[in-house]
């Protein structure tokens, strides 16, 4: 990375880090809701362990996946919602007129994602372990589990920076909440795939890349060191990364155009 | 200077006006209709769907299935959230000026309110009517009578009305849209708080404690009582339906009030 890239990135990090940090709007329900969630799913679902074939006795260690999934989500909101804002009030204009290199601004745009996604693996993680969820992968799983939560959660962030400037718009980008709600409804969310008796829904969810996301977490939770589900949630991941980041980038360009 | 005496006929005429307007622009705003319908319809295919396996667990028993099992959920959960979207319209309204302009014209403030009710009763129809639908393209069994369905769709209607005031109130309270997670969260908190997953002996722990007091518990255990032809409840859930109804008519005739008095 040239000096003056490193510095472009710099600036918009610092400035999107500082953006969410201010915004406790952001962070908070992006904590509490995910949170709330798992307490009452693990309260209800308790007896779903002693199904047979359930992968563990405990619904809390099972459970504790999907936080970081619905955390992932509050990504798309937050950093779209940013860039939206950013776009609605000129700022992306007057960027426009500054040397400012597009990946610069991408780039930096996705620092308050990894912030985010570390404040929540930690919180979500400390919850989890200490309401007596295990962890089979040991204290090395710990950095691995927030490695992946960054991962996702940067992921995701792209796709919000995407939307935000193919549509302009914040209303737009909150728009979107509820149809990456059903990736996550559609998922082996609440139960493994194994266990998923009704057929469309098996299939849907097989289907569904959410559902080896959350297998991958559970693996490190529930099995321990399992390369394949970690290779795969990882793949995942990045390739949702990489299918953002080049959708932003050309939305980038049209957006820079028409200014 | 006073304007002219309310009337009953003024009271409706209003009321008319406004529900015309909002499901005017709720059913020609695909932003407006399209989450309404879509998110009762993910939560049923997610819960009846994917939890089906549940019906499974020791000690569940539930004679109509796990599908009508959930049905019940979500159909009153669908009529709670589509009186916090009615008050997120009235939100709106406030936002955009709009509603000062109701409350100058209207001869009887009160049919404003209910007005908005109304609205959100048509609302809560078309979506019932959508995923009774669902439901029944899905499989489910109903082995209650007409006259069971008929009292679960009046215990639907009753958390509708009850959930369009609360968010009435706290709408014309706050008279901006900020004000939607303090709509949202606690009706979100008290339904998710019932036995959602299983029925209440099968809950444990804190989830059960809360559960056992929570007045939604009684709802939706009627609810699953009128849909699997053994009602149960009855007295105890319309009780608690029409109370709910009564506290928050107050609760959004005092908000009423403070919109008057902030002019």
């Amino acid at each position: 990375m040239s000096g003056s890239l490193r510095i472009q990135v710099g600036q918009l990090a610092r400035r999107s880090v500082l953006r969410t940090l201010r915004q406790p709007a952001q962070i908070v329900p992006a904590l509490v809701f995910p949170l709330f969630l798992l307490a009452v799913n693990t309260g209800g679902l308790k007896d779903a362990t002693n199904l047979p074939g359930f992968p563990t006795d405990s619904y809390l260690t099972f459970a504790l996946a999907v936080p970081f999934m619905q955390g992932a989500l509050f990504s798309v909101m937050n950093s779209g919602t940013d860039l939206a804002r950013d776009i609605e009030t000129g700022f992306l204009n007057r960027l426009a007129l500054t040397p400012l290199r597009g990946a610069a601004l991408l780039s930096g745009l996705l620092a308050g994602s990894v912030l985010l996604g570390l404040i929540q693996a930690a919180v979500y993680l400390a919850v989890g372990l200490i309401a007596g969820a295990e962890l089979a992968a040991g204290p090395a799983g710990v950095l691995v589990i927030v490695a992946l939560s960054v991962t996702i959660t940067v992921a995701f962030g792209s796709v919000g920076l995407f939307a935000a400037l193919r549509f302009g718009s914040g209303e737009a980008v909150q728009g979107l909440f509820p149809v990456f709600f059903v990736f996550l409804f559609l998922s082996s969310m609440a139960l493994p795939l194994d266990l998923l008796t009704t057929d469309w829904f098996h299939d849907v969810a097989a289907a569904n890349p959410v559902s080896y996301l959350l297998a991958a977490f559970r693996s490190l939770l529930i099995e321990g060191w399992e390369p394949g589900p970690l290779a795969l949630g990882f793949g995942i991941a990045l390739a949702i990364f990489a299918i953002g980041m080049t959708a932003a980038s050309a939305a980038l360009k049209t957006r820079l155009v028409r200014t | 200077m006073n304007g002219p005496a309310p009337t009953p006929a003024g009271f409706r005429a209003v009321a008319l006006a406004v529900a015309g307007r909002n499901l005017y622009n709720f059913l020609t705003n695909p932003s407006f209709i399209g989450p309404a319908l879509a998110f009762p319809f993910f939560f049923f295919v997610s819960f009846a769907g994917g939890l089906s396996a549940v019906s499974g667990v020791p000690g569940f028993d539930f004679p109509s299935g796990y599908t009508a099992f959930q049905f019940v959920f979500v159909l009153l959960q669908s009529a709670a959230f589509g009186g916090v979207f009615t008050g997120f319209a009235i939100a709106r309204d406030f936002e955009t000026g709009f509603a000062r302009r109701y409350l100058l014209a209207a001869s009887n403030r009160g049919g404003i309110v209910a007005g908005y009710a109304l609205a959100a009763f048509v609302r809560g129809l078309i979506i019932w009517v959508f995923l009774t639908a669902v439901a029944l393209v899905a499989g489910m069994r109903i082995d209650g009578s007409g006259v069971d369905l008929f009292g679960l769709y009046t215990l639907a209607a009753l958390v509708n009305f009850a959930a369009t005031m609360w968010a009435a109130g706290v709408a014309m309270r706050v008279r901006s849209i900020q004000g939607g997670p303090l709509m949202q969260f606690p009706t979100f908190l008290v339904l998710f708080l019932a036995p959602v997953y299983v029925p209440l002996d099968l809950l444990s722990g804190w989830i059960h404690a809360v559960a056992s007091v929570n007045p939604v518990t009684a709802l939706l255990e009627a609810g699953r009582g009128f849909i699997s032809g053994d009602p149960v409840l009855v007295a105890t859930s319309f009780a608690i339906a029409l109370a709910l109804a009564a506290l928050f008519t107050l609760w959004a005739r005092g908000g009423l009030r403070s919109a008057e008095s902030a002019g």
